[in-house]
């Protein structure tokens, strides 16, 4: 022991207690219980990092430096792009700090997590509701890695090794999807968008496909905001040579837009964030994976929960299945390494779409449709500003093309007024000129968007 | 109800926003006013157990209390409301705390470098598999597709290293339930790629070959990867770096007190020596002329894992932690957690839960005891009577190397009375197993004991309504 000064979270740091417990077990001293560990690795100095503080400090000096950072207050955020800025019930905030929820774990024990497995059972039931799928597991770590997942699943069931990858995807993905295609061999080939309206060129699409491709991921809305009135063509095209047809939703587009069971897809993954999780700099969120038919569900990563007896049959329970699919079981030849998950978020998508209900959902849609096609609007008034840039409709987000500044610059310069805006997507993409991308929901008000917009004309 | 702004609603009035073909037909939702949802979910809470319900001495998982002043200082808007993607100027704060964890972190473990993106330590074994085979493949080692991985290890390592595209070799341990040298020798080749441990190991002891092992492993041109998932058993006492580990990734919803969350969220950083450096998963948090930097310009680096940055509201919990524990405090929490491993140990009926491995060695921060008195299913129904008492069991039937196995691991966090509880339970328990009393349990749970076969037998992932 190296001080006997009591902590509140340790109850046996106490002189007496520890001899005790030493004196009953037959120990001589803590450090007899070290007494495995190789002289040549034990560590003969103190860990040079500061000491503890009261928990007053530390909650002073952590508030302070986080203070520091522009977010929330005065500052405004128009980004997106797959973390995006909603409003969250209190009533989502109250039930997810339930330390029953929180403190708990992977419900290993199902008699005693029956509050969790049923949360997740109903996270699950919704979002199979709301994406037209039949199956959905109860989180994986993000979309990123959900899309990645979904890569190599299809890969995986279609013995292909050829997986298309519309460009117009959030190019942070993209990255995530070659991390991960990497090392099963899966060459992946990008699709690239139409210029003018920011949807997947077709064309392109045929002439990649063929019997090799296992399947072709693509993103509705996309990266840009553009949504892609051909989605059912596009999962057409990839089935007729055999490939699985894998969408990347923002589930809270699907308050207004129809759903990617509607035109066929075969696996939807997304971003639950946007239902009740905060940005929190880019995590923790929730990644959705969802499947149309029950045969995948046999071949999805992660954990699933579903809907059982107890032995005597006289009751409703719930519990994990198909875990032989699991690493803890399968081990090298698990459908994934995934182990710890988003459970909590997921039951906060699933607080947040019961409060909402299909009335609050429908409406926030289209509150956020009209804020949204005002804001660009209004942006196209600027003079240096074009605003949509592309043709096709959107739901949240929208493009911008700057006509003379520079879309790093500008996105600098919003910044340092304290308006988070204008993501540079020529940083991702050529052939559009300077462009930022822009998302306005229901929390913007039409002042928000006034104080943007003479923003702009200042850096523009 | 959604906010409407007047003067949007009447700029919006009679456009027509959206196609009609691009329209959902119906939204599929339930219509539920507030109070009934706060009460459904309030009352699966109390169907729920967790950290600050009893004791929760579920091994490998390391469920020590979670503090709240955690919990407030991640719900400032500093933190909550920061985009991923807002300039780097604008978040300085936090960067400035994400460097700051990094040596910490790098501290801890005798590493040179930290990348805080992996989301779980699955995802850190991930990348850390994914660095050695690049760093080898670029040095001259394009045929070492094999990795070495204990049979008790967790199933993710194996996982990980066939994602990561390798071979996975199974090392027995030996009598002491430890990896001999001897056994690395023999199934070492020109195709090591490395080797995955857990120190101390899954059966809670400290794998006393590992400097020998790790010689073994370099000589041969391979890696050592660190599991940290048992980190709290050695906080100020050993480091991994200093042990050979060429990486590491460290589980911060165990040792660092963030909470599980039900499953999940966790952080699994990884860490590495110099060599492996360039390699690691972007971004990287760096400070250069008094300002903190997302470093993604690095030419080495096996990529990106997560779509936007990490679990950035764990890492602030255990950046919590660390500071409210300090120095003194994590060695501390080390100390304590092998001495309640241990003395709850040497509380129980050794005739009933016996240790087939590593006798006479000390454990660290968890045991591994094998029920005894049963042909098959004795750890199950002392598991399911444990909960009977207002206490979670210990994890059952893992690692695979041992029969009938509970895996106990009772934290720091756990009185002395909890502990001596919590034997006698089990002792107790055992008695009950060995007179055939113990058939149906729980029976004083929200529901009794599951059917998880029929589960699968038709599988209902959904309620349809």
């Amino acid at each position: 022991m190296t001080s006997s000064e009591p902590h509140p979270f340790l109850p046996n740091l106490d002189e007496e207690i520890v001899q005790e417990m030493l004196k009953r077990m037959g120990a001589s001293s803590i450090a007899d219980l070290f007494s495995d560990i190789p002289d040549e690795f034990a560590l003969k100095r103190k860990l040079a990092i500061p000491d503890g503080q009261p928990e007053a400090v530390v909650r002073r000096e952590v508030t302070r430096r986080l203070g520091i950072n522009k977010a929330g207050g005065d500052s405004l955020c128009f980004l997106g792009g797959g973390v995006w800025p909603h409003y969250i019930p209190a009533a989502v905030e109250s039930i997810l700090s339930r330390q029953e929820f929180y403190t708990s774990y992977t419900p290993y024990q199902p008699e005693i997590s029956q509050g969790m497995l049923q949360a997740l059972f109903e996270y699950q039931s919704l979002m199979c509701d709301l994406l037209g799928m039949q199956a959905c597991n109860s989180s994986m770590y993000d979309w990123a890695s959900a899309s990645a997942e979904a890569v190599r699943m299809a890969a995986r069931v279609k013995g292909r090794n050829v997986f298309l990858v519309a460009e117009s995807v959030g190019p942070q993905r993209l990255e995530v999807i070659r991390t991960y295609a990497e090392p099963a061999g899966l060459n992946i080939r990008r699709v690239p968008f139409d210029r003018k309206t920011g949807e997947l060129d077709r064309t392109s699409l045929a002439g990649s496909l063929s019997s090799e491709v296992a399947g072709v991921y693509f993103e509705n809305p996309n990266f840009l905001g553009v949504i892609e009135g051909s989605a059912a063509g596009i999962v057409d095209d990839i089935h007729r040579v055999g490939g699985l047809g894998v969408v990347g939703v923002d589930p809270m587009s699907l308050s207004v837009l129809k759903n990617p069971g509607s035109y066929g897809a075969d696996v939807v993954v997304g971003e639950a964030q946007p239902l009740g999780v905060p940005m929190n700099f880019g995590g923790p969120h929730a990644g959705i994976f969802a499947v149309r038919e029950m045969s995948l569900a046999r071949s999805i990563p992660g954990r699933l929960i579903g809907m059982t007896t107890t032995r005597e049959g006289n009751d409703r329970a719930f519990c994990m299945v198909l875990q032989t699919r699991e690493q803890h079981i399968r081990r090298e030849n698990a459908s994934s390494n995934i182990c710890t998950n988003q459970a909590l978020l997921a039951l906060a998508a699933a607080c947040y779409l019961s409060l909402l209900g299909k009335n609050g959902f429908s409406r926030l849609g289209e509150v956020i449709l009209k804020n949204s096609h005002y804001a660009a609007e209004r942006l196209g008034e600027v003079n240096a500003v074009l605003s949509p840039l592309f043709e096709a409709p959107f739901f949240k987000e929208f493009a911008v093309q700057y006509k003379s500044a520079k879309s790093d610059d500008v996105y600098e310069k919003l910044g340092q007024k304290g308006i988070m805006a204008g993501y540079p997507l020529s940083r991702h993409y050529s052939g559009i000129g300077e462009a930022g991308g822009y998302c306005v929901t229901e929390v913007h008000t039409s002042e928000d968007i006034s104080r943007l917009e003479q923003a702009l004309k200042e850096v523009a | 109800m959604p906010p409407k702004d007047p003067k949007i609603e009447a700029w919006a009035k009679s456009k027509e926003l959206l196609p009609v073909a691009l329209r959902a037909d119906e939204v599929r939702l339930p219509e539920i006013a507030e109070l009934q949802v706060l009460r459904h979910f309030n009352r699966l809470s109390q169907m729920n157990f967790s950290v600050e319900s009893g004791t929760y001495p579920l091994g490998s998982c390391t469920m020590k209390y979670n503090p709240k002043v955690s919990e407030y200082i991640a719900s400032s808007p500093g933190m909550r409301e920061a985009h991923p993607f807002q300039p780097e100027g604008t978040i300085q704060g936090l960067l400035g705390i994400f460097y700051d964890l990094s040596l910490m972190l790098c501290e801890i473990s005798g590493m040179k470098a930290f990348s805080l993106s992996p989301a779980a330590g699955a995802q850190g074994e991930f990348a850390g598999v994914l660095m050695m085979r690049k760093y080898l493949s670029e040095h001259g080692y394009q045929e070492k597709n094999e990795i070495l991985v204990p049979d008790s290890a967790h199933g993710t390592n194996p996982a990980s290293a066939a994602m990561g595209g390798f071979k996975v070799i199974k090392v027995p341990s030996d009598e002491r339930g430890l990896v001999g040298v001897e056994q690395v020798e023999k199934l070492i080749s020109a195709k090591t790629a490395g080797m995955m441990l857990t120190v101390p190991n899954t059966l809670g002891l400290f794998e006393s070959d590992v400097g020998k092992i790790a010689k073994v492993v370099h000589d041969a041109g391979g890696l050592m990867y660190y599991d940290g998932a048992n980190m709290n058993a050695l906080l100020g006492k050993a480091r991994p770096g200093d042990m050979g580990f060429d990486v590491v990734h460290l589980n911060l919803h165990k040792t660092f007190a963030t909470p599980h969350g039900g499953g999940g969220p966790g952080a699994g950083p990884v860490g590495v020596t110099e060599r492996l450096q360039d390699y690691l998963p972007v971004p990287v948090v760096t400070k250069a002329n008094g300002a903190y930097h997302l470093d993604y310009d690095r030419p080495g680096t096996i990529g990106r894992l997560k779509g936007s940055y990490a679990n950035s509201a764990i890492l602030l919990r255990a950046y919590c932690y660390i500071r409210l524990l300090g120095s003194d405090g994590l060695d501390n929490v080390s100390s304590l957690s092998v001495l309640a491993a241990n003395y709850l140990l040497s509380k129980l009926n050794p005739d009933a839960f016996t240790l087939l491995q590593g006798k006479g060695l000390r454990r660290k921060h968890e045991a591994i005891v094998s029920v005894q008195g049963t042909m098959s299913g004795g750890a199950m129904k002392v598991a399911k009577g444990l909960l009977d008492y207002g206490v979670h069991s210990p994890t059952v039937y893992f690692p695979l190397t041992v029969d009938e196995a509970l895996m106990i691991e009772p934290t720091e966090t756990e009185t002395l009375e909890a502990l001596d509880e919590y034997a006698d339970l089990l002792n107790g328990l055992h008695e009950k197993l060995l007179k055939g009393e113990l058939e149906d349990e729980p029976k004083n749970t929200s529901v009794g004991r599951i059917d998880e076969v029929k589960a699968s037998h038709p599988l209902s992932l959904r309620v349809k309504w």
